[in-house]
């Protein structure tokens, strides 16, 4: 019994309804365990020195006075660990703590480890640092250019460009030429951050036996691992990394972190362990958000609507470090065709070094703010076509199994069928541009990936997921894997993909705590992958394993395998269904001679993309489709609006735990609002304003609007049971949604992000003193 | 810092303390007597993930000095459940998918717990008010506020 004969998706038991996640009831009891929350005998405590400067070179560091103060333990600089390090092989950038130079305000200059925090402080306190102030560089058009000083020497020719694409398929010149409408948008997005509750922390323990183990709250465990082995010189197997329960990452946990090399460093120096946690000014310092960027996007349309171009440049901001930059860079260009058929394409983008706290990966990385000026580009192309704008993406609608101008494989897509369930929900027909002035209602499209078919290693070759299985003469099933589950519910949805296979009750499987020890690799929660590529070595386990159980079964009731089925808690012949064993005589005899049963699953993406220079960037073995309908009311006279209903059609292909998929969908629209709301890494210069939750706001409950989840996806061809993600897709058809609404409501496009009510005041204004009307007002 | 001696109750039996002035009472509850399913999300009083209950009421315990609670009660997370199961609060929680990552879920359970107990049949509005002092950035609060009202139907 092969996976490949099981291809498709057999009718479910447990997979497709409500399952509440397994680890719930820990959390609801503050049973949970947190990194935060373990203590180790003789554990010490950590404190970091950050920079007080954004820009400027270590003349001289003088630890001597730190180290010799009472219940100081180990004072740790960067000359010690030099070796840069970074999530992405090829932009090594970072070290974990400054060498020579520091490059954002609270950049890492020292660190202490001290029975206690007050001794930790008075340390950091006694440490002489002195600093040679450089050009402070803060606005990323400046930095295209040759800079004195640039932030990094890999900048590209002296200036602070850390990564620059250019992109062209077809004939964009050409398309434009021919175009019988054509639509020019521009759009300036703030930098966002994840804002999850748990602060990062880490512990680190090096034993006499020559081991070092890391507990983090990580998204990626195996990065960290990689990331610790690299910078500390320990090789792989002495070092043990543990993920207990995280408190939310949002792709701020995914990157490896320096304070989490740090930790281990100042544990292998004291041989103590020693817990390293954060304040809030910190995880807002070390960031890692979605980058604030400047886009610009024309498209070109034949008489029919039909889009023959898109020509797209982007400049991001990249903060200090490289972090994901590079992947940044390709999917602010390559995920803007999103759901529509592009013939002709050209980007150009730019992500430059700035002396702020590093941007990277956050939840829909690279997938939302060129989305949003897209969406808007398209809206506006309607009203210059006359055409509807459901009717509009209709037509430009990339078909299933079809290649995309830059060779993306494109394997199931229901978007329409999204359309078709917004715009009949929602009662589009009836109100798109007839409700009442002040009163509108818009439409955003969604285009995500299903996990990244390029891993970020490739040395050595292997599989982006392994699980691992051991079921015992008890009957309890245990999973291993690296998958990291950070809330989204992988751990449950592991679990009973296995369970289903098995016939099982859900409760006769645990997954066991993360631990490199014994869980073998899945690199971890990023990318919107562990469904798909979890799913499916799941699945492979489970069916190794159900193998192994229906052998024994067809010794015990003398039927050949082939004749068995899978009941629950049973094995019985498929014709025959009387006749049969329980799930624990099968298992029972099967264990007589192998003792424990195991079995292995694994999960590798197919070939994939061109041979052009980043052509393996935004490749996906599936993606999510997505169409979604917001309802405003605006205050015509202050600017505030309320977005009262969102109706969210999602195609994730066959949703396997419709709980957890709302939840992702309506978590995923609260963090767009916020973004879209007001929501803002708000710098002077290069200092951050507002590093606090108090200031940092992210939405209310009063802010949520009503959210109506429409799941019409058809099952993917690979996807394990047909699924396919819904971890970030769900969030990038939100904001143009409610912009595109905003223009329902007050006739005013709004393309500086956060929309907060004073510039949608201004925009009324602006509208109203230029004399253009709009639906019957003046 | 010298230590001082206070006295209050903690998940209804009474303790007797000692705690420098400034100790505050997450630091109290956590470090000192390992009540860890109190969590600590800012230290300033900004993301309600450190919400215990004081006289009944959700109380920020990174805000309240230890030596506030003396001669009052303190309840916490660990006290919510009965010997055995869930409270209706928390199981309403596991059943509507109220949890994701579980960080903000002890306050969560803490202030709709007290809500239950003043207005056993709260109307969204006021569940909606009462959880305005605890973030959450996985849910989007969405089923927090059905599992609140699911409890409040209730068997």
């Amino acid at each position: 019994m092969t996976a490949a004969r099981r291809t498709v998706a057999p009718p479910t038991r447990l997979l497709g309804g409500r399952i509440p996640y397994i680890e719930a009831p820990l959390k609801v009891t503050g049973r949970a365990e947190y990194t935060d929350d373990l203590k180790r005998p003789g554990m010490l405590l950590a404190r970091l020195l950050r920079s007080p400067y954004a820009h400027a070179r270590i003349r001289s560091l003088d630890v001597a006075a730190a180290r010799s103060m009472p219940g100081v333990h180990a004072v740790l600089t960067g000359d010690r660990y030099p070796t840069p390090f970074g999530v992405l092989p090829i932009t090594h950038d970072e070290t974990a703590l400054a060498v020579g130079k520091v490059r954002y305000l609270g950049d890492i200059v020292a660190a202490v480890a001290a029975d206690d925090e007050l001794s930790a402080d008075r340390a950091l306190r006694a440490i002489r640092v002195d600093y040679e102030p450089l050009a402070e560089h803060v606005d990323p058009r400046v930095g295209l250019q040759r800079v004195d000083e640039p932030i990094h020497a890999r900048g590209l020719n002296g200036s602070n460009v850390q990564k620059e694409v250019a992109q062209h398929f077809g004939d964009v010149d050409a398309a434009l030429a021919r175009a019988r409408a054509q639509v020019h948008l521009r759009a300036t997005f703030a930098g966002v951050t994840h804002a999850f509750t748990e602060p990062q922390v880490t512990i680190a323990e090096a034993t006499p036996d020559g081991r070092l183990t890391v507990w983090s709250a990580t998204q990626v465990p195996h990065y960290l691992h990689r990331a610790l082995s690299e910078v500390l010189g320990w090789p792989l197997h002495r070092i043990r990394v543990i993920k207990p329960e995280v408190g939310g990452g949002f792709g701020g946990k995914s990157d490896p972190l320096p304070h989490e090399i740090v930790c281990a460093a100042l544990a292998i120096e004291t041989g103590r362990p020693v817990k390293l946690l954060f304040d809030r000014e910190e995880v807002f310092l070390t960031n890692h958000g979605r980058h604030p960027v400047q886009n610009e996007v024309t498209i070109a349309a034949d008489a029919e609507g039909r889009i023959s171009a898109f020509d797209i440049q982007a400049l991001i901001e990249g903060g200090a470090w490289s972090s994901f930059g590079t992947v940044t860079t390709y999917y602010n260009g390559v995920l803007s065709m999103g759901p529509y058929r592009v013939p002709n394409f050209r980007y150009h983008g730019r992500r430059v070094y700035t002396n702020r706290p590093p941007n990277g990966a956050m939840r829909a990385h690279g997938g939302t703010n060129l989305r949003y000026t897209v969406e808007l580009a398209m809206d506006l192309l309607a009203e210059q076509l006359g055409v509807d704008p459901i009717d509009l993406r209709r037509r430009n609608a990339l078909a299933p199994h079809s290649t995309t101008v830059n060779q993306f494989r494109i394997t199931s897509t229901s978007f329409k069928q999204c359309l078709d369930a917004v715009e009949s929900r929602s009662g589009w027909r009836e109100k798109f541009r007839r409700l009442p002035y002040g009163r509108g209602i818009g439409l955003g499209a969604g285009f995500y990936i299903s996990g990244s078919n390029s891993p970020i290693h490739f040395s050595p070759r292997m599989p982006q997921s392994t699980v691992h299985l051991k079921v015992d003469m008890d009957g309890g099933i245990a999973v291993h894997s690296m998958q990291a589950d950070i809330g989204q519910g992988s751990s449950t949805l592991l679990a009973a993909i296995v369970a289903e296979v098995l016939g099982v009750d859900l409760e006769r499987v645990h997954v066991v705590r993360v631990d490199s020890d014994v869980s073998p690799i899945d690199i971890g929660s990023y990318s919107s992958r562990v469904t798909f590529m979890m799913g499916n070595a799941a699945r492979q386990a489970a069916e190794h394993l159900v193998e192994q159980l229906l052998h024994a079964a067809g010794e015990l009731t003398g039927y050949p395998e082939d004749e068995l089925v899978v009941a629950h808690e049973r094995y019985q012949v498929g014709h025959r269904p009387e006749i049969g064993v329980s799930f624990l005589e099968a298992l029972h005899k099967a264990i007589e001679r192998s003792g424990a049963l195991v079995a292995t699953g694994a999960y590798t993406g197919p070939p994939m993309g061109g041979t052009f220079k980043g052509s393996r960037a935004g490749t996906s073995p599936a993606y999510s489709f997505a169409a979604y309908i917001a309802e405003v009311e605006v205050d015509v006279e202050t600017g505030l609006f309320d977005v009262e209903k969102v109706w969210a059609a999602f195609d994730c292909g066959r949703p396997l735990n419709r709980l957890a998929v709302e939840g992702q969908i309506e978590g995923s629209i609260h963090m767009a609002l916020g973004q879209f709301l007001g929501e803002t890494m708000s710098y002077r210069g290069p200092r951050l304003m507002n590093p606090s939750l108090l200031e940092y706001k992210i939405p209310t409950p009063q802010q949520m609007p009503e959210v109506e989840v429409l799941l019409v996806g058809e099952d993917d061809p690979e996807g394990p049971f047909g699924a396919k993600e819904a971890g970030e897709g769900p969030l990038v058809a939100t904001m143009p949604a409610v912009a595109n609404a905003l223009y329902d409501a007050v006739g005013v496009r709004f393309t500086d992000l956060p929309v907060t009510p004073d510039k949608v005041l201004k925009g009324i204004d602006a509208r109203r003193s230029a004399g253009a009307g709009w639906k019957g007002t003046r | 810092m010298p230590h001082r001696p206070f006295s209050f109750r903690l998940n209804g039996r009474e303790r007797s303390l000692e705690a420098p002035a400034e100790r505050v009472l997450l630091d109290l509850l956590r470090e000192d007597l390992g009540l860890v399913g109190t969590k600590r999300g800012c230290d300033l009083g900004t993301c309600g993930c450190c919400t215990v209950l004081l006289d009944g009421r959700p109380t920020l315990s990174c805000l309240t000095l230890a030596h506030e609670v003396a001669g009052r009660h303190v309840q916490t997370i660990e006290a919510v459940a009965p010997t055995t199961g869930l409270s209706r609060v928390q199981s309403a929680f596991v059943e509507h998918g109220a949890t994701q990552c579980g960080f903000c879920t002890p306050g969560f359970v803490l202030t709709a717990t007290a809500l239950l107990r003043d207005h056993p049949h709260p109307t969204r509005e006021q569940v909606v008010a009462a959880i305005s002092g605890n973030l959450c950035r996985c849910t989007g609060y969405t089923k927090i506020i059905e599992a609140i009202l699911a409890a409040a139907e209730g068997p």
